[in-house]
């Protein structure tokens, strides 16, 4: 994450980013429920650059039977981009990164998920990334929880994810000077900031169910940063609630 | 298979019978189709085109690189086709199955035979340098008729995409190199001696016979092909090329209204 900082200002005297956010401001986030026929819950989510469509089929007979277990259901999110989603076409099928990210996704699902209502199930969750512009996990993370939720599968909380990182900080005589804990980076806040801090919560508790950073923070730049991710997720997380309201309000109200 | 796919099939089976399909549409009607060019910032060209619940979205990256020994001169095109699992239940992860590569070869036919991308023009140093055109087809949800979904949003991809000369120090972007008639592909399957244009999922599942036809703007046959194991006899395949240039001749409208949009959208 070294950058070159001195070539690209990523915040300018007034606190703006390089973008025109202030330091705690999301990018903008639209969040659609129910778009796709096939599967059992589905969501579109577009968050700043990033575009992501999110499937969850099941809970159903988790195939080959050897991955079975006999007292919960398995969660098993496969998160994918898109050959066309990034600048220099990316080769199609499962790479280490992307393997990696499904695994974190499927763990973090599986906490809030009440897997024990079915046993030898699987439940799967396909995220398409299909447009790529930094933050793909969260947007993914937070597609896929209102897929779950649009399926109707039994979950404790609607979890939700969002990152905060730093930028624009200096390295003098190899001590790191100056910088600014920020919201939701963007992709070049990203390439050149300082540090990235995915986080993904249970929002009823504040649990933290994925937590990832590189780059480099001071402990106390940590808390700050992990206290505005998590601010971050909570206003994603009314996001959510609202795209999920559109859909099924209207039948609510019809059957009282 | 559960017992109530199996009940829908009959019924929609013996209501081809009685000359009606389960949607209420009729034998040589399409469901409404949607053309977004333009949706991917990412690619160099980008379309979503849903048919009915049908859903595709299709990439164009490009990049420099040799061309082939036969061709030196001439710009190369690269389809892959992914079912990803999003799409239906039946598909699995993994490398492409018979099904997309199937899929593949019929738009890259469909593209490559109609020479619609003017792929001589696609030359930077002869024998040495050209363009390669990755077309990346991505079912997102499937409820039938693949093949004419996937390609006219390759097509409606094409038609927008831009050529990213300026990211390798060639000179300023410009729209890729295109001929303005494109064929338009249209396929029917055949159950209980209906022959139906536009199949959804359930009437593909009962399906003995398929046919597709791509038709030019002067109503001519550029391409086709049969799949399954059933027949046609001499009159469906008439009536199947006779509806296919109908139905074309619509959704070629439909293609050029969504691109001109896009490009005054864009500014061009």
């Amino acid at each position: 994450m070294a950058g070159n900082a001195e070539e690209i200002k990523l915040i300018d005297e007034n606190g703006r980013r390089v973008d025109g956010r202030k330091p705690d401001e999301l990018r903008k986030i639209k969040i659609e429920a129910g778009v796709l026929h096939r599967a059992e819950g589905s969501c579109y989510l577009e968050w700043g650059g990033n575009k992501v469509v999110a499937a969850v089929y099941g809970p159903r007979e988790a195939i080959p039977k050897h991955i079975q277990d006999p007292v919960k259901a398995i969660v098993n999110a496969r998160y994918n981009m898109a050959a066309f989603s990034v600048e220099d076409r990316k080769k199609p099928g499962p790479d280490r990164r992307s393997r990696e990210i499904s695994k974190v996704t499927s763990e973090a699902l599986e906490r809030v998920i009440i897997t024990d209502l079915f046993p030898r199930a699987s439940i799967d969750v396909n995220i398409e990334i299909l447009d790529a512009e930094a933050g793909t996990r969260c947007a993914g993370l937070t597609a896929a929880a209102v897929a779950l939720a649009d399926a109707g599968i039994p979950m404790r909380d609607i979890p939700v994810a969002c990152a905060a990182g730093k930028i624009g900080a200096e390295v003098v005589d190899g001590k790191v000077k100056g910088g600014c804990i920020v919201l939701d980076l963007c992709k070049e806040e990203d390439n050149y900031g300082n540090a990235d801090l995915p986080v993904a919560i249970a929002p009823r508790t504040d649990e933290i169910l994925l937590l990832q950073m590189d780059g480099h923070l001071t402990y106390e730049e940590f808390e700050e940063a992990l206290e505005l991710a998590i601010k971050g997720c909570h206003i994603v997380s009314k996001l959510q609630r609202e795209a999920l309201l559109r859909k099924y309000q209207p039948d609510v109200e019809e059957n009282l | 298979m559960t017992i109530v796919p199996t009940l829908k099939k009959d019924y929609i089976y013996k209501l081809a019978g009685q000359g009606k399909r389960i949607d209420g549409r009729a034998f040589d009607e399409y469901r409404p189709i949607v053309i977004e060019p333009g949706i991917i910032r990412k690619a160099e060209g980008s379309a979503r085109v849903k048919i009915g619940n049908t859903q595709v979205v299709t990439g164009i990256k490009m990049d420099v690189g040799e061309p082939y020994p036969d061709t030196p001169e001439s710009g190369v095109i690269t389809t892959s086709a992914e079912l990803i699992p999003m799409a239906s239940p039946d598909f699995e992860a993994g490398p492409p199955q018979e099904d997309a590569i199937e899929l593949a070869r019929v738009v890259d036919r469909g593209i490559r035979e109609s020479e619609v991308i003017k792929l001589e023009e696609l030359c930077i140093e002869p024998g040495e340098k050209i363009w390669i055109i990755f077309i990346d087809i991505h079912v997102i949800d499937y409820d039938g008729n693949l093949f004419d979904c996937a390609s006219l949003a390759s097509l409606a991809a094409l038609y927008t995409t831009m050529v990213p000369a300026e990211k390798f120090d060639l000179g300023d972007d410009y729209p890729l190199p295109m001929r303005d008639e494109p064929p338009i592909s249209c396929t029917a399957a055949k159950f209980n001696d209906a022959v139906v244009f536009d199949p959804i999922l359930d009437e593909e599942e009962i399906a003995e016979a398929r046919l597709t036809v791509a038709t030019d703007v002067n109503g001519d046959i550029r391409a086709m092909q049969k799949g399954l194991s059933g027949g046609f006899t001499v009159e469906e395949v008439k009536k199947v090329i006779k509806g296919a240039v109908v139905n074309g001749r619509e959704i070629r409208e439909k293609l050029w209204d969504s691109v001109k949009k896009a490009k005054e959208e864009k500014g061009e």
